[in-house]
């Protein structure tokens, strides 16, 4: 949600909806980027000290000292388990300490053993493993590379961009009035008299303006910077979140991409502008291998991405190849912070699912939701009493379409203090969701970050009187403005508030809510109204912190609570459900998070695959758009499509600004119901593939939503692809999102694949572009040949209701008539998986025999469920099919084939979801 | 609703409350399942054995074989002893929600209770609203057989005052005919005056001019034009009437002009000789003290979020903005010198009534007014044609709304609400502000049933919200007729719940209604 008045103002100020660029920073409007990006490549001033060096088993540190200053700076090289190694660079005697970013890495990365190869007294190799990975460590200047066999694989401060603004005194300029005085009057001698040593003073370094607000900066300059380049590589990926394209662009004509929180109005689309979330976290892929690089750094921050390709046109690269002229492509990445220390996890790869790993292994895997949170949400601003949302609950019954979750935005507290109901719209919380918990199903209420100052507010009262607030500058509460007025902002940095406001959610505290309520956070960049660039200014203080060191962490601390504090009112046994809008390296361990306040236009449909792609590749899966665009209002084509799209997304809900007019689905008659019934019908069926995918995610840290060079990494057709996804592994979704389409050409990867329609069942080969017609009901779905999905085809009014409801496997065969699944069963909802109470099978099917394997004997779980059918796509019609199950009973099955399509059904082969069987085709 | 569905309810007949064998969730109406023989779907995509008809797997692609969640779009019977039976959806049997006699909920293992008992109070309900109906019918009926008559009447009388609008309309004419000859000669003479009256301008003006140049030598004491100095002097010329005649402000009026020569003077002139006071004229009034109201001056961040409550104070805001408007019209309303200078125009100024001789010919008035007596007789008839425009609005199959004409209907919360059926409704905060008003537009319930709902459009842009704003009025069954709620559903849209007998239906009969499936 964004501010009403904001929206108004627009209207009437300007007359356009598009994001008012003056209200957020260039580059050159941020001192430290300019200072920063007004450094051209050339030779570094550092140089390594080979003389320092000290290595340990696991470390080895060093100094390098800047000639043009004589600071000296420590350089720590770590080599990490799975092939990771981070690379810290700090002021070897800061005058105070510099920031350093806790509570994103999972725990302290634990080490390998490093090798000294060789030393002189240009630099020192170094084994990294077994790999046959080196580092190089020259000394003047100062650079490291690290190569696998010949091949570079990146190369660090190759460009000399590596800056680090050392703390200093602020000079005094009152006490050297004379000296002022000559920079003023003749800046020409400037040169001559300041020493070469001494630091400029420019402008922006200890106070800069932006509109009319004053950052004071106590501290001075305090920015870092480095550069990297990627030999080899023409695609990079990540750093979200921004409203662009899957492959990065470069941004030598422009700006630099920009990660720092943001509430930004009306955003506009393909351009490198921050928005809500920041996670500093990029990916480069060729044909051979896949990196990251982890910026580990909560603080404002730019990166810089050139090429020397880009630009060049196909022609233009093949004549280089032809002449042999070619230089290698090369990408070359600039990362610049305002503040903090550096400190960078190369990720080595080489596959992408190893650099998914890698991630996964520092920060955390994507939280494992109740099972209920895959379903479809109902939201808008707002529904307005309780009768309102008995009414639209109604609604889902009356055209007998599902849903799990309806939501209430701000509207529904008393005078927008969170944790509170407005006494007469919502009168009785508990009967509503009583109501709906009698249906099986959910709600979820908002709560902000910001505390309506109100001293008859008990939350306020406490925040305040505890010290729990953010400070200003000058240490009084920090205060802004935001949707209650005047609040104030509570300091999710410290670990005791963190805990109170977990506390909060407890059933007896959290009055009128009930375990079928969950929590939405909004607003936690956190937007402030009044403040500059709408979030909170950088000299608030959190603790010995400023805003500026810690910006882009606070909203991942305030979801992060959230999610403890529904945790812990059920004593720690059910699972939390928290979305959030911001978000940063973390977030993916507390919940869901969105893309923000969108609007109802074809373009922002469109981009709503590359943002939750983009989020997806650097571990954040749980992600959706609102679905119909949060702004305006929708055709009823483009909510139709949207529907479509959001169906096969990972968070699913459709979400409305308070001034557009109602989109209930069945608001458009009845046979665009029907549609959007039909779209919501087929997510619920595929449910059980959905949990199981992020099941997956949480074990591994592969992204659930995911671009196709994920799954085909030699296959160069595929990396910029951005209009098409897989879900998994095996179900390729291209959605219909363009206005009026009569077809659309989807690229079916994979040279030896086949690709199924999984609506008719018909078979395309891969590695083509295939144009397929399509109407309003089309949803373009292929499931790959060569895997098997579970689906539940008996959708009902909830997700809880299909609990116990019967599976139908869908057996898509490839060339080798072969084809593999899984099937994950839990209770849904509890953390008791974690205790191994789960059913997990593994299902193949080769030789005619299909059979379901345990793949985790020692977990144990019962479920009704049973198979209720299979439908085995690209077979052959058998003579017979025995079903043999694990008590060495025979029986035959009866089944189906459809000659046409290929497809044989076996019907009603009954046996348990959780058992070992197996099925011949004879 | 699948067609299959809507046959399986066709099929079905009343029900009867002894339970014998039967398939599950089937009614025993239903007489295509034949136990033992072979069940061909209804959609004679295939036949299969009996034991196949509802075991929980769909063998029939229309859905037919299985009153279980198995088949998607099928419908469960729930017998609801005691109360009322109800198809189900297919996909509501085992979801563990029960219906009141727990029959769906065979295999769920949920624990359901049988509280079809409860419906005993909506039986009442039912009955209560029956017997409402019933007398909602019965008014109808009146209402229909009045508006027939009124209708006739309406037509009679229009009719009779068409072919009296056409007498008129001769008369008018004629009358027209008359009244331009006796205008002729007065149109004549007026002309005359006139051409006297403009010469009498033209003298006026060069008394102007020799009044120009006569300023022009008192202002330019050092004869060599003049100057922005000269005219500071004279702070009666001061535009804005602060108390500071800057100089900026007279090279305003002087046209840019730092100096100017006789022959440029004209110019500042006309700038000047409204507020010029001769220098010979000793008392020269104090500049009249106007405190310009200051816009405030506001941070401009915390500007784009001004407080809460946003539509209210936006209202106060435009009233705030007229007040403003107003105030800076008053300071215009020239200070009192002027007034006294105006007097001087009246005095040469106005054209003086006409001479005796003139006013002798004006022996057009009779004619005159007899026409305009003609005209507005005309007008009125033409007022009452507006029956025309009643009868032609769409009051209902058998015009039961027609009563609704002319009316307004109000219901009072924290506004007041006004339905004028067929015109407007409006809505009034209660304790000031203004009013926001939208018209009738149109008939728009469901195609099957489009007399339940009326639209009115058109409203007053609402604050923030859409352009314009909408109210549906949605028609429900009772014996008086009144507005019993209002709502906003999304922002700008109004729901008005308003009762009337004009839509009631002929209620059917109580047990018989209770046996229809609620679906229907």
């Amino acid at each position: 949600m964004v501010p009403v008045l904001v929206l108004w103002l627009a209207v009437c100020l300007t007359g356009t909806w598009a994001v008012d660029r003056g209200n957020f920073k260039t580059c050159d409007q941020s001192s430290f980027c300019k200072r920063q990006r007004a450094l051209k490549p050339g030779e570094s001033p550092y140089r390594a000290l080979l003389e320092t060096m000290e290595l340990t088993n696991t470390r080895l540190t060093l100094q390098l000292i800047n000639d043009n200053n004589k600071v000296r700076l420590l350089l720590e090289l770590y080599r990490l388990q799975g092939n990771i190694t981070r690379v810290k660079i700090n002021e070897l005697k800061p005058l105070k300490p510099r920031y350093e970013v806790p509570d994103v890495l999972i725990r302290e990365p634990p080490t390998e053993p490093l090798s000294l190869l060789s030393q002189d007294e240009n630099g020192v190799v170094l084994s990294l493993g077994s790999e046959s990975q080196r580092v190089i460590i020259s000394a003047r200047p100062f650079r490291l590379d690290i190569m696998e066999g010949s091949d570079v694989l990146m190369s660090l401060n190759s460009r000399g961009l590596l800056t680090f603004e050392h703390l200093r005194m602020r000079k005094d300029t009152q006490a050297d009035p004379e000296a002022d005085k000559k920079e003023e009057t003749d800046p020409a001698n400037q040169a001559e008299t300041t020493k070469e040593e001494e630091e400029k003073v420019e402008d922006g370094m200890w106070e800069e303006m932006f509109k009319s607000h004053s950052d004071s900066k106590p501290n001075g300059p305090s920015a870092i910077s480095l550069d990297f380049s990627l030999p080899g590589v023409e695609h990079v990926y990540g750093i979200p979140e921004h409203a662009d394209t899957l492959r990065l662009k470069t941004t030598e004509n422009g700006d630099p991409y920009r990660l720092y929180n943001l509430d930004v109005f009306q955003y506009e689309l393909y351009n490198p502008m921050a928005l809500y979330g920041a996670v500093p976290v990029m990916l480069a892929h060729n044909t051979q291998r896949t990196t990251g690089i982890f910026w580990l750094n909560a603080a404002e921050t730019w990166v810089d991405i050139s090429s020397n390709t880009a630009g060049k046109t196909v022609f233009g690269k093949m004549l280089d190849y032809v002449q042999g002229s070619s230089e290698t492509p090369q990408t070359d990445v600039r990362w610049i912070s305002e503040s903090g220390i550096i400190d960078v996890f190369l990720m080595l790869g080489p596959t992408p699912k190893d650099v998914f790993s890698q991630y996964a292994s520092l920060t955390g895997t994507q939280s494992f939701p109740p099972l209920a949170s895959l379903g479809y949400h109902q939201c808008r601003w707002n529904y307005n009493d309780q009768e309102d949302v008995q009414s639209v609950d109604a609604g889902f019954d009356e055209h007998d379409i599902p849903y799990d979750f309806i939501w209430l935005d701000i509207e529904h507290t008393d005078g927008k203090r969170y944790f509170t109901w407005d006494p007469h719209k919502f009168a009785t919380p508990k009967e509503m969701l009583q109501g709906l918990k009698d249906k099986k199903r959910k709600l979820v209420a908002i709560v902000d970050p910001h505390i309506k100052i109100d001293s008859n507010y008990k939350i306020h009262n406490e925040i305040r009187s505890r010290g729990f607030y953010v400070k200003n500058k000058d240490g009084g509460d920090y205060e802004g403005w935001c949707w209650p007025g005047s609040a104030g902002y509570p300091d999710f940095f410290r670990a005791d508030m963190r805990a109170w406001w977990a506390s909060m959610f407890a059933y007896d505290k959290y009055e009128g809510s009930m375990e079928n309520m969950y929590t939405w956070n909004d607003m936690n960049e956190p937007s402030v109204f009044n403040g500059p660039e709408v979030t909170m200014h950088k000299d608030a203080v959190h603790g010995a912190w400023e805003n500026r060191d810690v910006h882009n962490l606070y909203g991942l601390y305030v979801q992060m609570a959230t999610a403890d504090g529904l945790t812990q009112r059920s004593g720690g046994v059910e699972r939390p459900f928290v979305l959030s809008r911001a978000f940063f390296a973390g977030s993916q361990r507390y919940g869901a998070v969105w893309t923000g306040d969108n609007a109802a236009e074809w373009d922002h449909l469109k981009i709503s695959i590359p943002m939750c792609l983009s989020l997806g590749l650097v571990g954040m899966s749980f992600c959706g758009a609102d679905i119909g665009g949060f702004f305006k209002t929708p055709s009823t084509e483009l909510l139709v499509r949207w529907y479509q799209t959001g169906a096969y997304q990972p968070f699913f809900r459709a979400h409305a600004h308070l001034d557009t007019p109602r989109r209930e689905p069945w608001l458009f008659g009845p046979e665009n119901t029907a549609l959007i019934r039909e779209a919501i019908r087929q997510r619920y069926a595929l449910l059980p593939y959905w949990y199981q995918q992020f099941y997956h995610a949480h074990r591994t840290g592969d992204p659930i939503m995911r671009p196709l060079w994920v799954e085909y990494p030699q296959d160069p057709a595929t990396f910029a692809v951005d209009d098409e996804y897989l879900i998994g592994r095996d179900l390729l979704v291209h959605p219909v999102t363009e206005e009026g389409a009569r077809g659309l050409t989807a690229y079916l990867p994979g040279k030896d694949e086949v690709w199924f329609d999984v609506h008719t069942f018909q078979k395309h080969n891969g590695a083509q572009n295939l144009y397929i017609p399509v109407t309003m009901s089309s949803i373009p779905v292929f499931q790959r040949g060569g895997s098997i999905i579970p689906r539940k085809v008996r959708v009902r009014r909830s997700s809880e209701c299909m609990e116990h409801d019967p599976y139908t496997l869908y057996v898509a065969l490839n060339l080798q008539r072969t084809a593999e699944g899984e099937l994950y069963i839990d209770d849904g909802h509890t953390f008791n998986y974690e205790r191994k109470e789960f059913i997990h099978r593994r299902l193949s099917f080769a030789k005619n025999i299909l059979s379901s394997v345990n793949l985790a004997p020692d977990a144990q779980f019962t479920t009704r469920s049973w198979i209720e059918r299979v439908v085995i796509l690209g077979a052959s019609k058998p003579s017979k099919v025995t079903l043999k199950t694990a008590d060495g009973q025979d029986s035959q099955l009866e089944f189906d084939f459809d000659a046409s399509m290929s497809v044989l059904t076996l019907r009603k082969p009954g046996m348990n979801a959780g058992a070992d069987w197996t099925v011949m085709l004879q | 609703m699948s067609c299959q569905y809507l046959l399986l309810l066709m099929l079905s007949v009343g029900v009867s409350t002894v339970e014998v064998h039967r398939p599950r969730g089937v009614p025993l109406s239903r007489q295509f399942y034949e136990e033992d023989k072979p069940f061909t779907c209804l959609d004679g995509s295939r036949t299969i054995p009996f034991d196949r008809v509802n075991d929980d797997y769909c063998d029939c692609q229309d859905g037919s074989d299985e009153p279980t969640a198995a088949c998607p779009n099928g419908s469960f019977h729930c017998t609801n002893a005691g109360f009322r039976p109800a198809f189900i959806p297919s996909s509501r049997i085992n979801d563990g929600i029960c219906c009141c006699d727990t029959t769906d909920e065979y295999n769920s293992g949920a624990a359901c209770q049988n509280t079809c008992d409860l419906g005993r109070k909506e039986r009442e309900e039912l009955v209560k609203m029956a017997e409402i109906a019933k007398e909602g019918f019965q008014l109808k009926q009146q209402l229909i057989h009045e508006a027939k008559r009124g209708l006739e009447d309406k037509k009679a009388k229009l009719s009779e005052i068409q072919s009296s609008k056409k007498d008129l309309e001769a008369k008018v004419e004629a009358l027209r005919t008359v009244k331009e000859t006796a205008e002729q000669p007065e149109k004549e003479a007026k002309g005359r005056h006139m051409q006297a009256w403009e010469q009498k301008a033209i003298a006026r003006k060069e008394k102007d001019k020799a009044k120009m140049t006569e300023v022009f030598l008192e202002l330019d004491d050092d004869a060599d034009g003049v100057s922005v100095a000269e005219l500071l002097s004279h702070s009666e010329l001061d535009p804005d009437l602060d108390s500071s005649f800057t100089e900026a402000e007279a090279q305003v009026l002087m046209g840019g002009e730092d100096k100017v020569d006789p022959a440029s003077f004209e110019a500042v002139w006309n700038n000047i000789k409204e507020k010029y006071l001769s220098e010979s004229n000793a008392d020269i009034p104090a500049p009249v003290e106007t405190a310009q109201e200051e816009t405030p001056v506001s941070d401009n961040d915390s500007d784009q979020y001004p407080e809460d409550d946003i539509p209210e104070e936006e209202e106060e805001d435009d009233e705030e903005d007229e007040d403003d408007d107003q105030d800076e019209s008053d300071y215009k309303v020239p200070p009192t010198e002027r007034t006294k200078e105006k007097k001087d125009d009246d005095d040469e100024g106005t054209m003086p009534p006409y001479d005796q001789e003139t006013q002798n010919l004006i022996d057009a008035q009779k004619a005159r007014d007899e026409f305009d007596e003609a005209e507005r007789a005309l007008r009125e008839v033409d007022d009452q044609i507006n029956l025309e425009k009643e009868i032609s609005f769409d009051f209902g199959p058998s015009a039961e709304f027609g009563y609704l004409y002319s009316q307004c209907y109000e219901l009072t919360t924290s506004y007041i609400y006004r339905l004028c059926p067929f015109n407007r409704v409006s809505q009034k905060p209660k304790y000031g502000g203004s009013e926001t008003n939208l018209t009738w537009g149109k008939w728009s319930g469901p195609q099957d049933n489009i007399y339940s709902v009326m639209k009115y459009e058109h409203g007053t842009g609402c604050w923030q919200g859409p352009n314009r704003s909408t109210t549906q009025v949605k028609l429900t069954c009772g014996k008086e007729t009144v507005v019993t709620s209002t709502s906003e559903p999304s922002r700008c849209e109004y729901l008005m719940e308003f009762i009337t007998p004009a839509v009631c239906q002929e209620p059917p009969n109580l047990d018989s209604g209770l046996h229809e499936h609620e679906e229907l």
